[in-house]
């Protein structure tokens, strides 16, 4: 048995045909051929496979996907803007080297991201807090939070 | 500084990251892609007597199955020791011994289990020592050793450690002990394969060894290297871990056999249990060491516990000759290298693996050594330091040697003040 859920999706309207078992991460991987939440290990642990749900980084392998009916869902694909213009945040990631295989970072910037939308002045400690759900096997742990820290100081404003 | 020594570059991949639009394996789909899920061994050890896939194969949603007997060219690969799906003998837990194409993974899934297997359970041997013992369970019908161009134990000798040892002021014996480790990349392992325009056998890889592997699958499919494109370079962590394969094989034989798209992707699970692993590594040194820091000789005994096949056994154990006295000009040497078959996933390489393993026990022992005769650690190593001539313990000449120089930056950039008659020492002259 299938139902239809509609949610809004990086500002679109979506509705899409879904069983009652699916995670929101099959849905937006498998589904909608949205790829930048990862399938890092599915049990919630890695963190690679999040998303913002109404502002909240949560994990879309563990977010059965009936529940964000009408609710607003945004991977890093909402930051980008048409001309390629990048987020504060995907600019300081990107040349503060805060990459290296890149398969835990769209996850975690959309962690750095809901933190500095909600606290713009973030405390080192609150940082680290907020990027200790998504790991990074590569190590570039120091040169995220130095990203998250210059943006949160100014640097990438217009 | 230049134009680029000195200066941050950006990853010239790093926009794709940060946008999230570089695409990885497991992003890659297909119209009427297939999904492969694998019957693993569950036991240790054993032999198969019979196995019986009709259940799976008449299942609805499914649209193949496959055993050892539909592999087209050879099922062996790495030193050609290793089935893609065992036929008959089960040498660790969770080697695969058959896979279902079907709609989709649930469906794959409940097919394989779905699948008679008999399966004679037989006692298996963890522990390298225990293999070594010549009772012991055989991994291997041609035992449990590794057989070197030099016999059941890779040997080196420079000069002469009796001799180095009689020389000695003190002895050092010390053993160390090193564990397996999963490398866990963010990404498990993944492919994708189908047939392509060209009618060449086309497979999506997270391989970091992309060529090696080209011509490790050639002969398990039947095909030329033309025939065979393998598609890969962006690899989610590999570490050392995607330098084996754990699905292409898989893949390909089932879309040369279905001539449909397949993926087959290891959970998280499948790919810390059933992997392989940094092997485990036991040193038994024992060293002789002057009251004026020349250290005389290294007796070292090696033993690898490389798991069910060999892949890079042999090489890692061959590397250790060149690394187990450090960068350290120590005139004699004797070592003998194990390399044991246990009934546990496959070892291979892993980050250094081999060097570090062994630089971890011989760095250590350095220390030891110096405690022994009452020098500073820093010392001891300037004292030893390879200068430009010297020889390793492989007989091979150090040419542009750098340790000395090395530790005085190292010891500068740490705010350590050395004494003056080190930082007077060069690695160009004793």
């Amino acid at each position: 048995m299938k139902y239809t859920l509609s949610f809004t999706l990086n500002g679109c309207e979506v509705d899409v045909l879904v069983k009652p078992n699916d995670t929101l991460l099959d849905v937006l991987r498998e589904k909608l051929q949205v790829l930048s939440p990862k399938r890092g290990c599915d049990t919630g642990d890695c963190g690679a496979c999040t998303v913002l749900l109404e502002g909240e980084p949560v994990r879309s392998c563990l977010t059965i996907a009936m529940t964000v009916a009408g609710k607003k869902v945004r991977t890093i694909e909402a930051f980008t803007s048409g001309e390629g213009k990048l987020h504060p945040l995907q600019q300081a990631f990107h040349e503060h080297g805060a990459t290296q295989c890149g398969f835990c970072t769209p996850g975690m910037l959309l962690s750095s991201i809901s933190l500095l939308e909600k606290n713009p002045k973030p405390s080192r400690e609150e940082i680290v807090e907020a990027i200790s759900g998504n790991l990074c096997r590569c190590g570039t742990y120091l040169e995220a939070v130095e990203a998250i820290e210059a943006v949160a100081n100014g640097e990438g404003k217009e | 500084m230049g134009k680029y020594i000195g200066q941050p570059i950006p990853r010239y991949e790093g926009l794709g990251h940060v946008t999230g639009t570089t695409r990885y394996v497991d992003d890659v789909s297909l119209p009427g892609m297939l999904y492969i899920k694998a019957l693993r061994s569950p036991v240790h050890k054993g032999i198969i007597h019979s196995l019986d896939v009709s259940a799976a194969v008449n299942m609805p949603g499914v649209a193949g199955v496959i055993t050892a007997k539909d592999i087209p060219g050879q099922n062996a690969y790495y030193a050609t020791d290793q089935p893609v799906l065992v036929k008959e003998h089960i040498r660790y837990k969770g080697e695969r011994i058959a896979a279902v194409a079907a709609v989709d993974e649930d469906t794959a899934q409940e097919a394989v289990e779905k699948i008679k297997l008999d399966i004679e359970e037989q006692a298996p041997v963890f522990d390298p020592f225990e293999a070594m013992k010549p009772d012991a369970p055989k991994v291997r019908p041609e035992g449990n050793l590794w057989e070197f161009n030099s016999g059941r134990r890779r040997v080196l000798r420079k000069g002469d450690v009796e001799k180095g040892f009689a020389e000695a002021d003190e002895i050092v014996e010390h053993r160390y002990v090193e564990k397996m480790n999963d490398h866990a990349p963010m990404e498990p392992h993944v492919a994708v394969a189908y047939i392509d325009e060209n009618d060449r056998l086309a497979i999506h890889t997270v391989s970091q060894a992309r060529h090696f592997h080209l011509t490790q699958l050639c002969p398990v499919f039947n095909l030329p290297i033309s025939k065979v494109h393998l598609i890969g370079g962006t690899v989610g962590g590999g570490f050392g871990g995607k330098n084996e394969m754990q699905c292409e094989h898989v893949a390909g034989v089932m879309a040369l056999k279905l001539r449909r798209a397949v993926k087959f992707r290891l959970s998280r699970k499948e790919d810390l249990l059933y992997s392989t692993k940094r092997g485990a590594f036991v040193f038994d040194y024992k060293s002789g060491v002057k009251k004026d820091g020349h250290v005389t000789a290294h007796q070292v005994r090696g033993v690898h516990d490389i798991g069910a096949y060999h892949t890079m056994g042999e090489y890692a154990v061959e590397k250790q000759c060149l690394y187990l006295a450090g960068p350290y000009a120590v005139p004699n040497v004797w070592y003998d290298g194990h390399a044991v078959f246990t009934n546990k996933p496959v070892a291979s390489s892993m980050r250094g693996f081999a060097v570090v393993n062994v630089t971890y026990a011989s760095e250590i022992q350095m220390n030891l050594l110096a405690e022994a005769i009452g020098m500073d650690p820093w010392e001891i190593r300037f004292i030893n330091a390879w200068r430009d001539g010297d020889t390793a313990p492989t007989q091979w000449k150090v040419v542009a040697a750098g340790l000395i120089e090395s530790m005085k930056k190292a010891a500068e950039m740490d705010g350590i003040e050395l004494p003056e008659h080190l930082k007077a020492m060069s690695s160009r002259r004793r």
